[in-house]
């Protein structure tokens, strides 16, 4: 597909040179991502500090846990480390020791801290941004719970709210790439908790495989957004891929809200985008009018784009807009009418079916 | 869950027979992201812990850091296999059960034997060693999966051979994603960690590609997820309704709201498409899931290789592990849309392109006729989608 709205402007490339340009002269952030304590996420980024070492990279070291399995203390001793300053209320990274230091490639244990109140930066991913800006890479762990826009769905699993949290948008816009930490929550319980009662061991299990799902995903849609900035910028179709966008296509008499609401989950199911279509026609009775208004009030509410498409030709109108934005899925309503409008529901149906190539069409009942 | 093992925690030290071994799949994006580096610490650290483990199968690749992973673990000697000219080193699954260990290590899940060998693939071997009350880590891409590999095509411009059936990898205890970034895995390329420099390049123009790497990724995060989804899912229906589950096509009362998927099977040969689909959709919506073909009732008036490409896809929906039926009737529609409605069928799938002598004999319309009969049942019909450009 050479569409020439899959191209991009002159202002778009501007703007992509400049912020090139600007990553070019910061550090990159890379951060591990694990949805809960002892998944493994100091160890492998750890690990991955001391691969680059012996690679030749300057790797420093300048913040930890507190403590460690002797696995990883084997690590830390093949890597330089930059104590942290500590104050009576916790601590913090060194920053003027790390910047005076200046080495290619800053090791962050726990992205997640809040200074202590003596601090410059209220908050240590604060203190990376600066380093970022100093130009020295930063590679960082992370867990689920501490994302601030995703701790509604993590209290929601967990009944608990978490207060220090990395604000949204930062993984999106600070991060240049993000890696899943995953292991079976039993492992990560045999690993934190001794073992106890079966039912409360049971129950945390259940929680902890929810949040390894949940990691799971948001890590899918960090990276779903790469894909999709990557196939921009090379002028590619965005249909390609692995996203599911769905279309569907209302009337006045289409009885809408189970369609509706298939489409939502469809589309949540799969991270894709959600269409609802309608084409004017040219004479509605007040009946029709309320409906039709009901309908795309509906789809509305449910989050989805509406968009009013005109022209003679309904089936032309729907099938341009699908190839347009790439759609996989268009979702139409059984015709409800008897007689001569079946035929003409039949011979648009044929046309839609037959036209819409690499388009799925799911056609609902009554 | 309910034994405890190092599989799910807990520590194992002789295998039980009787009691099927446990699974645990490492499932990754492309070869490089680390799978089998991860699959063989995990195995240092289940020996350190006093458990009998070995080695089954371990592809070396010439890769440095991977081997120096295997340094003290036992290893089961190959066989080596003559087919032509040449000589395969292949997994020795009967000397694996003799040794009889608590846990085995089998890399690369989703390899097809040598001819000549027991059987024709890895997993089924694997299946040889669970049966045994053996516990087997092992590891395969995300490519290998059977019903993505219509979307695998579409991403890559691969059709991939070596396949894993769904339901087997189902069957898994765990599957735990190893990941890696693109940035990352291109660079082991780079540096000739991955493959010999000549086949680096090579792999680079294809299946290495940013794009088609990012898109693997970020499926097998998915499915990953969704792995999970259903194990979690299917414990939590286990400790709320320990019956057993009738199974066949009439629904009993308790089941009636659920979800049911007929797959219109014909001889067309996007069927096999379809199949695929249809597996996935009903893995994703807990549904039920029948293959349904209909033959007319003088069945010399269908030409002998439709009959063959109707038996071929049959015999394909049977492999994973879906319900088949084969319908008598001369008009194929009807017959479709009465047997979904007497069997409270919720969706029929067809698939878009049908232009065999089949649909000619049965009528062209056959879609449009599904969709006008069965006013009162979804119908989907599947495209094939495209492939990258």
């Amino acid at each position: 597909m050479n569409d020439s709205s899959q191209r991009p402007t002159p202002e778009q490339l501007l703007a992509q040179i400049e912020q090139e340009e600007r990553r070019e002269r910061r550090g990159r952030l890379k951060v591990f991502l694990g949805y809960a304590p002892g998944v493994g996420k100091s160890f492998q980024m750890l690990d991955e500090g001391r691969r680059r070492r012996e690679r030749g990279e300057d790797v420093v070291v300048c913040a930890l846990q507190p403590e460690y399995p002797p696995e990883i203390e084997a690590v830390l001793q093949k890597l330089e480390i930059i104590p942290t300053l500590k104050t009576a209320d916790g601590e913090a990274i060194d920053l003027v020791a790390v910047l005076r230091r200046r080495p290619q490639v800053a090791l962050v244990d726990g992205l997640a801290y809040e200074n202590p109140s003596d601090c410059l930066n209220a908050h240590r991913w604060q203190d990376v941004e600066q380093l970022l800006e100093a130009g020295i890479s930063v590679i960082a762990t992370v867990n689920l719970q501490y994302l601030e826009k995703h701790s509604d769905e993590v209290e929601r699993i967990t009944g608990k709210r978490v207060s220090c949290t990395i604000p949204r948008g930062f993984l999106d816009k600070s991060a240049d790439e993000i890696v899943v930490v995953d292991a079976p929550a039993t492992e990560s319980l045999s690993r934190q908790v001794a073992p106890g009662d079966r039912a409360v061991l049971l129950a945390q299990e259940h929680k902890l495989s929810r949040l390894r799902e949940l990691a799971l995903l948001v890590a899918a849609s960090v990276i779903d957004r790469q894909l999709e900035s990557y196939l921009r910028s090379h002028g590619m179709d965005s249909s390609w891929g692995v996203q599911e966008r769905i279309l569907v296509c209302v009337t006045p008499r289409s009885n809408a809200t189970k369609m509706l609401e298939s489409g939502r989950r469809n589309a949540d199911r799969f991270q894709g985008e959600f269409y609802v279509v309608y084409v004017q026609q040219p004479v509605l009775s007040q009946q029709d009018r309320k409906v039709l208004k009901e309908n795309l009030d509906y789809a509305r509410q449910l989050g989805a784009q509406v968009e009013v498409l005109t022209g003679l030709d309904a089936t032309e109108a729907i099938l341009k807009f699908a190839r347009q934005k790439g759609i996989t899925q268009i979702f139409v309503g059984h015709s409800m009418r008897e007689g001569g409008w079946r035929r003409l529901w039949g011979n648009s149906m044929k046309r839609l079916i037959s036209s819409a190539e690499g388009i799925d069409v799911v056609v609902y009942p009554h | 869950m309910s034994s405890s093992t190092p599989i799910s925690g807990g520590s194992r030290v002789d295998s039980q027979p009787g009691r099927r071994g446990q699974l645990k799949v490492f499932l990754g994006y492309a070869a490089g992201v680390g799978k089998t580096y991860r699959m063989l610490e995990e195995a240092q650290y289940l020996m350190r812990q006093g458990n009998d483990i070995v080695v089954g199968y371990f592809e070396p690749h010439a890769r440095k850091d991977t081997i120096a992973k295997t340094v003290g673990l036992e290893m089961v000697p190959v066989r080596m296999i003559t087919y032509r000219v040449s000589t395969f080193r292949e997994m020795d699954t009967d000397a694996i059960l003799k040794r009889r260990p608590a846990i085995c290590i089998v890399d690369e899940l989703a390899h097809t034997n040598v001819p000549g060998s027991q059987r024709a693939k890895r997993w089924e071997d694997v299946q040889i060693l669970l049966d045994a009350g053996i516990d087997v880590m092992t590891n395969m891409n995300i490519q290998h999966l059977e019903s993505l590999n219509d979307q695998i095509f579409r991403i890559t411009g691969v059709r991939v051979r070596e396949t894993v059936p769904d339901w087997f990898v189902k069957s898994a205890a765990e599957i735990v994603m190893v990941d890696a970034t693109t940035g990352a895995l291109l660079n082991r390329l780079k540096r000739g960690d991955i493959y010999a420099p000549e086949k680096a390049q090579q792999a680079m123009e294809n299946f290495f590609k940013e794009s088609t790497l990012t898109a693997l990724r970020e499926l097998a995060m998915r499915q990953a997820a969704h792995e999970l989804e259903l194990r979690e899912n299917a414990s939590t229906l286990e400790e709320h309704r320990p019956q057993q589950e009738p199974s066949g096509i009439v629904p009993s009362s308790r089941r009636a709201t659920a979800d049911r998927i007929l797959i219109y099977v014909s001889a067309d040969a996007s069927t096999a498409m379809l199949i695929r689909r249809g597996r996935r959709m009903a893995d994703y919506l807990g549904a039920d899931c029948f293959a349904v073909s209909v033959m007319p009732r003088d069945q010399g008036r269908l030409p002998k290789s439709d009959r063959e490409a109707v038996e071929k896809h049959l015999n394909f929906a049977r492999n994973l592990h879906i319900e088949v039926r084969i319908l008598e009737g001369d008009d194929a529609a009807e017959t479709i849309v009465d047997f979904a409605r007497r069997n409270q069928v919720t969706q029929i799938l067809l698939s878009r392109c049908d232009h065999s002598s089949w649909s000619e004999l049965f009528g062209s319309d056959l879609i449009l006729r599904v969709v006008q009969k069965a006013k009162d049942i979804r119908v989907i019909i599947v495209a094939e989608r495209k492939g990258p450009s």
